[in-house]
């Protein structure tokens, strides 16, 4: 069953086509991964699925139904979220008080303007739950901006965890870890497509030919490729187009397809 | 030469108990210092009306601090809830309905619905496109409250307005008597603070804070962010427009200048000397030191802006936490100069 759908998406600053005509659909329970070089339009890609930017061109399904033109919270709601290549968490407060935002609207009745924040049992009990599911127990009363990128890296997909997704949308989760975090952070997006539709946009080429049961390839905004990670590691197209350069032999060797 | 680290150490953990525990005590010993103001304004030559203004311009700063300090909404427009409060007492009066309680209700409602049109118009916005919308709005009020004569007496105001006697029926308070006044106003005053802290403790208050840090990530947890900084903006306005119906109270009349920007900007200042970035207490200080530099010095010369807009400027650059941080900090600097050993941290301070 299709969950997310592209339709002929698209959007254009200018003449510059960011995202140019894309169609695809995401299974249910499937892990997608997106790849391109940089400025292939990835990001744009998620920033029009979320609704983020209007699209120029054509329509996003959920679940079959229209949401191109739903204000982001609203796509939130169906069950559609995402977290940001740059780290946004709320810097100033402490984990707990991050997640708790995050959990709440589902449990705390956040209109009830007369009530205490630390007065709901399901809201404690459901960020003590999400603490476990991102490895931060031991970092409650921690500031976000207190802590290493990493754990920060973790508490950003917790709180987007804490609204119930259905499908989450992850941009670039390793960027700026290293090598010990991304095995980790590699882990954590495996657990986490036990239960949920995960799409990921990383540049970790290891990680992604490891653990995705789909990938997509952008270049210059458009879909130039689709398949499972050996026909991927095996496209004349993606080879030239997007590791053509530095494959074998470049700054990026360490990334080439078959590390 | 140690580097010296003024800065205090990450809050421990507490429990929710103690720290409610803590905010219960602040709220006793602010309502302690507030209970014996009217006697020490005497003390330090100032009339004792003046610890009314005091308190009604610590509810507008606290008001006005909901948007700014605990949602990040810098309003430049907000004497135009404030006025809108003053002119719905004097309307009223004019009107033949004198009942304290009645006109001080409308006042907030006034208010609150003004400042809830403005924000259905700018609550879409944020930063300083929020503040200069804030302003505009503003200056339509003032103009709005200067032409149209026949409701709002134009340039002269509406003046000549009575305080009622309260009476409870085993007591009667006569709010002509200045401490009578004062002790209302408190009442008034202290009620709202704790209305206004407990909001801002709700899950609501939580999104608020949100919203401060952060209003794009609080929209992809499935907030409609608009419509908590549309509620944040009413309820602002709300408590304004009290502080203003009070206002109108204490000045026996309402003047086109409650609702003119620079009263709108008074506030800014207020909050901001007082801290009130990052406390919930520190307009109240800030109030307390607009207003008595405003009688004192006004009482050496008519410039007072200049020397306050001076004392302002130093406060933003040297101390961006207000005066409870200049004041740890000269507290930090005491203590450094009385401990031998610390000499060298001392001369690190004064060197600041």
């Amino acid at each position: 069953m299709n969950i997310l759908e592209a339709k002929n998406l698209g959007v254009y600053f200018g003449s510059f086509k960011a995202v140019d005509d894309v169609s695809v659909a995401f299974e249910k329970g499937r892990l997608t991964s997106i790849i391109g070089p940089n400025g292939a339009g990835k990001t744009t890609f998620f920033n029009l699925l979320t609704g983020f930017h209007p699209p120029t061109s054509g329509s996003v399904l959920f679940k079959g139904q229209d949401i191109t033109q739903l204000p982001i919270h609203a796509k939130v709601e169906l069950g559609l979220t995402r977290t940001f290549q740059v780290l946004n968490v709320f810097d100033q407060l402490t984990v707990k008080e991050n997640l708790r935002i995050a959990v709440q609207r589902l449990r705390g009745h956040p209109w009830r303007l007369l009530a205490h924040e630390d007065g709901f049992s399901s809201v404690e009990e459901e960020v003590d739950r999400l603490l476990v599911a991102v490895h931060l127990q031991d970092f409650r009363h921690t500031r976000a901006d207190e802590m290493s990128h990493g754990h920060r890296r973790h508490l950003e997909i917790g709180l987007s965890l804490g609204v119930d997704p259905e499908v989450l949308l992850l941009d670039e989760p390793m960027s700026g870890l290293g090598m010990y975090e991304t095995g980790q952070m590699s882990d954590f997006i495996q657990e986490l497509a036990q239960r949920l539709t995960v799409v990921l946009v990383e540049h970790h080429m290891s990680v992604v030919m490891k653990i995705s049961q789909r990938i997509l390839v952008l270049q210059n905004g458009r879909l130039i490729a689709d398949g499972v990670p050996a026909d991927i590691q095996q496209n004349a197209a993606v080879r030239e187009a997007y590791l053509g350069k530095s494959y074998g032999a470049g700054d990026n060797s360490k990334e080439t397809v078959n590390a | 030469m140690t580097q010296v680290d003024t800065n205090t150490p990450p809050a421990p953990a507490r429990p929710m108990a103690r720290r409610q525990g803590a905010m219960a005590a602040k709220f006793a010993a602010l309502l302690a210092v507030l209970l014996v103001l009217p006697f020490i304004v005497p003390l330090i030559g100032m009339n004792v009306g003046i610890a009314s203004e005091i308190v009604i311009y610590s509810l507008f700063a606290i008001a006005f601090n909901i948007l700014l300090g605990f949602t990040g909404l810098p309003s430049f427009g907000h004497a135009a809830f404030f006025g809108t409060g003053a002119y719905m007492v004097a309307i009223l009066q004019y009107q033949g309905i004198e009942n304290t309680a009645v006109a001080l209700l409308t006042a907030a409602l006034g208010g609150g619905i003004a400042a809830g049109l403005v924000g259905v118009l700018v609550c879409k916005k944020r930063g300083i496109y929020f503040g200069l919308l804030t302003l505009a709005f503003g200056q339509m009020f003032f103009i709005v409250a200067l032409r149209w004569d026949e409701v709002t007496g134009g340039e002269t105001g509406l003046t000549g307005l009575t305080r009622s006697t309260i009476d409870l029926g085993f007591a009667a308070f006569d709010l002509n008597d200045q401490m009578t006044f004062y002790y209302f106003v408190l009442l008034v005053f202290f009620l709202s603070i704790l209305v206004i802290w407990r909001i801002l403790s709700s899950p609501f208050g939580a999104v608020l804070r949100g919203i401060k840090e952060n209003e794009l990530r609080v929209q992809y947890l499935g907030y409609p962010a608009y419509l908590y900084k549309w509620a944040a903006i009413t309820i602002s306005g709300a408590f304004s427009g009290l502080a203003g119906g009070l206002f109108a109270y204490y000045q026996y009349a309402t003047y086109p200048e409650f609702v003119f920007w620079v009263q709108s900007g008074n506030v800014v200042v207020a909050t901001l000397i007082g801290g009130g970035l990052n406390s919930f207490f520190g307009p109240i200080l800030g109030a307390a030191i607009f207003v008595g530099a405003e009688d004192l010095i006004s009482s050496y010369t008519e410039h007072w802006m200049l020397f306050f807009g001076l004392l302002f400027i130093s406060v933003v650059i040297f101390f961006p936490n207000g005066i409870p941080q200049a004041v740890m900090r000269l507290t930090s600097w005491i203590r450094g100069r009385t401990g031998a050993q610390d000499a060298d941290k001392a001369s690190e301070e004064t060197g600041k």
